[in-house]
């Protein structure tokens, strides 16, 4: 029995139980070299894997990474590189879909779906049709709720489309910017297990947006009560998809430092929400529009709320 | 197998190595077994396009002959032309001359003799191929002329004649209205490139303008679709006009989403296939959508 026991492979312990058991310990962090800095893993800093990465298998763990190791060497002038950023299947990005829309509680989306494949492909396609999706269910939804008025002329509103884009891609690419930008400070203070390329927390926001295309269409419906219920749902969900993933990130950090990180995560991600909603869809009416000549003077009609 | 003007360049040694090997672009379609690489006909993987297009035609086909008769040879034992080991035909060197592929005149007379025709002549043969591009979208089969001889002279018309009729739909204030002429044709180009960076990232085989040419002739039912939508709108605007509208372009929609991805899907690996259409089908359906929401003064 012990001649098996020293044949068998040894599983490094979790470098934080390590670290705890002997606080004077010297650390070092073994990076791969890589040519472009933004793509920097923190592969070899966690020798021991996090506990959802056990239910993976590490065969499959492994040989990923170490197949993304070789993957992105093109230079980055020329087209293949680009090309890296686009290599998923079909399957691959459905499967990403539904990881954002039903989150399994404990599981990091990033390290259960990406696997240091991080792909430009959803989250440009998915911004863009959250961007069409908005303005065209909030030009529905003015449409319908201004049906009866005698006044009401119809038009396309075809300006909030490029205000709705600037603001999804502004929220898709720089708040991961921002937040890829703080994390890699807090990382040279307070050594992390888990750490990002901005590449990943791009692609987690973008999927995490997913959630709201069916969102955006069922806020059509003109009721008040509806749209709070819905936006509520979807905040939860998409919410916990980026606190599960970014909490493994600063949980080791300052324990305020860490809850003002993912506060203001989630507080960004509900701006857009409530901002869309009260933006690019009229408030319904309370009452239902009466076929009679309004009592109050013709300038309250006329006078659209945007 | 000696083609008239085929000039083979003298290169030693190397080309034995080739004589094993599958092209590194065989995907082992139908029959299973790579082609028989020849010793003076090293494979080239045809999915860039050299200038001039004709000589890789012709250059592919004289392989693929003479592929099939030392397969024929190889069975009788023994490859016939082992004699000419050292010798291959590289393709910096045009090949010239005229097997079978029609390919369309390209024999030296003709060249220049359309420097000398009247313009009339030269006019009515462009207007004629994008005519005939424009009846291969509106019966879309699976041929390669569409993507072969691309031009981007029917897309421009389409696009200029489709903002045309677009522009400056009613307008309560400035910021209400439908999209103005420049907006419309921004969407349409930048859509269309946007769609084939997107076909290239993902690998696809297609080249950049062959793919802008049939995003851009697949818009004609559209067109069509905005030319009888103010047709309608002439005779009235009420919920009648607005039903006959909704499936005149919901119909003319589809068409063109059926049409470009008959010709564009083929040139995508076949398991991110879907990852290509979905952008096609969000352009048009934008494109659409900007149609139906078009009210007149």
């Amino acid at each position: 029995m012990a001649a098996a026991d020293d044949l068998k492979f040894q599983e490094f312990d979790d470098a934080a139980n390590l670290l705890a058991a002997n606080p004077d310990a010297t650390t070092i962090s073994i990076d791969e070299p890589v040519e472009i800095p933004k793509n920097q893993h923190g592969r070899l800093q966690e020798p021991g894997r996090e506990e959802d990465d056990e239910l993976l298998g590490t065969d499959d763990s492994d040989k990923t990474e170490l197949l993304a190791g070789q993957k992105k060497s093109a230079p980055f002038w020329t087209f293949e590189y680009y090309q890296t950023f686009f290599d998923v299947d079909t399957y691959q990005v459905l499967d990403r879909i539904k990881g954002s829309v039903f989150p399994v509680p404990g599981k990091n989306f990033v390290r259960l779906y990406i696997r240091s494949n991080p792909d430009l492909y959803g989250p440009f396609w998915i911004c863009a049709t959250l961007v069409f999706t908005i303005a065209v269910s909030g030009n529905l939804s003015n449409f319908f709720i201004h049906l009866g008025k005698p006044t009401y002329h119809y038009v396309p509103e075809f300006r909030k489309v490029s205000i709705a884009a600037t603001t999804i891609y502004a929220y898709a690419w720089l708040v991961p910017l921002a937040l890829w930008g703080f994390l890699m400070w807090r990382n040279s203070k307070v050594m992390n297990i888990v750490s990002y390329s901005f590449l990943e927390i791009v692609c987690v926001y973008g999927y995490s947006l997913f959630v709201y295309i069916p969102t955006a269409i069922l806020w059509i419906i003109p009721q008040k009560v509806v749209r709070w219920v819905l936006m509520m749902f979807s905040l939860c969900l998409s919410g916990s998809v980026l606190v599960m993933t970014f909490w493994p990130a600063v949980r080791d950090d300052n324990r305020r430092i860490a809850l003002a990180t993912v506060g203001a995560i989630v507080l960004l991600h509900a701006l857009l929400a409530v901002g869309c909603l009260a933006y690019f869809f009229d408030a319904p009416e309370l009452d239902f529009p009466a076929p009679i000549i309004p009592v109050h003077n013709g300038t309250t009609v006329v006078t659209k709320s945007q | 197998m000696g083609p008239g003007g085929c000039r083979p360049s003298h290169r030693s040694g190397p080309d034995r190595r080739h004589a094993a090997r599958a092209p590194p672009c065989w995907r082992g379609g139908a029959g299973g077994q790579p082609p028989l690489a020849l010793p003076w006909a090293p494979w080239r993987c045809v999915t860039r396009q050299p200038a001039p297009r004709v000589v890789m035609t012709y250059f592919v086909h004289v392989a693929r002959v003479a592929n099939m008769a030392a397969a024929e040879g190889s069975s009788a034992g023994g490859p016939l032309f082992a004699g000419l080991a050292d010798v291959s035909i590289s393709e910096d060197i045009p090949v010239e001359g005229e097997i079978t592929v029609p390919v369309g005149s390209h024999s030296p007379d003709e060249d220049y003799s359309t420097l000398d025709e009247p313009v009339r002549d030269t006019i009515m043969r462009d207007l004629k191929a994008v005519g005939k591009k424009f009846v291969h979208v509106m019966y879309p089969k699976k041929s390669s002329a569409l993507l072969r001889d691309w031009d981007l002279w029917g897309p421009l018309v389409l696009c200029v004649s489709l903002a045309l009729m677009l522009q400056g739909g009613s307008a309560d204030s400035k910021d209400d209205g439908g999209p103005q002429f420049a907006e419309v044709f921004v969407i349409i180009w930048f859509g269309a490139v946007v769609i084939t960076l997107n076909s290239k990232l993902l690998g696809g085989t297609i080249s950049f303008f062959q793919s802008l040419c049939v995003l851009g002739y697949c818009v004609l039912p559209l067109t069509v679709a905005m030319l009888v939508c103010r047709l309608v709108l002439l005779a009235g605007s009420g919920t009648v006009s607005f039903i006959i509208r909704l499936i005149v372009v919901v119909a003319m929609f589809g068409w063109s989403t059926l049409a470009s991805t008959a010709f564009l899907a083929d040139s995508q690996p076949p398991n991110r296939k879907a990852l290509v259409v979905y952008p096609i089908f969000l352009f048009y359906f934008v494109i659409s959508w900007m149609i139906l929401t078009f009210t007149p003064q």
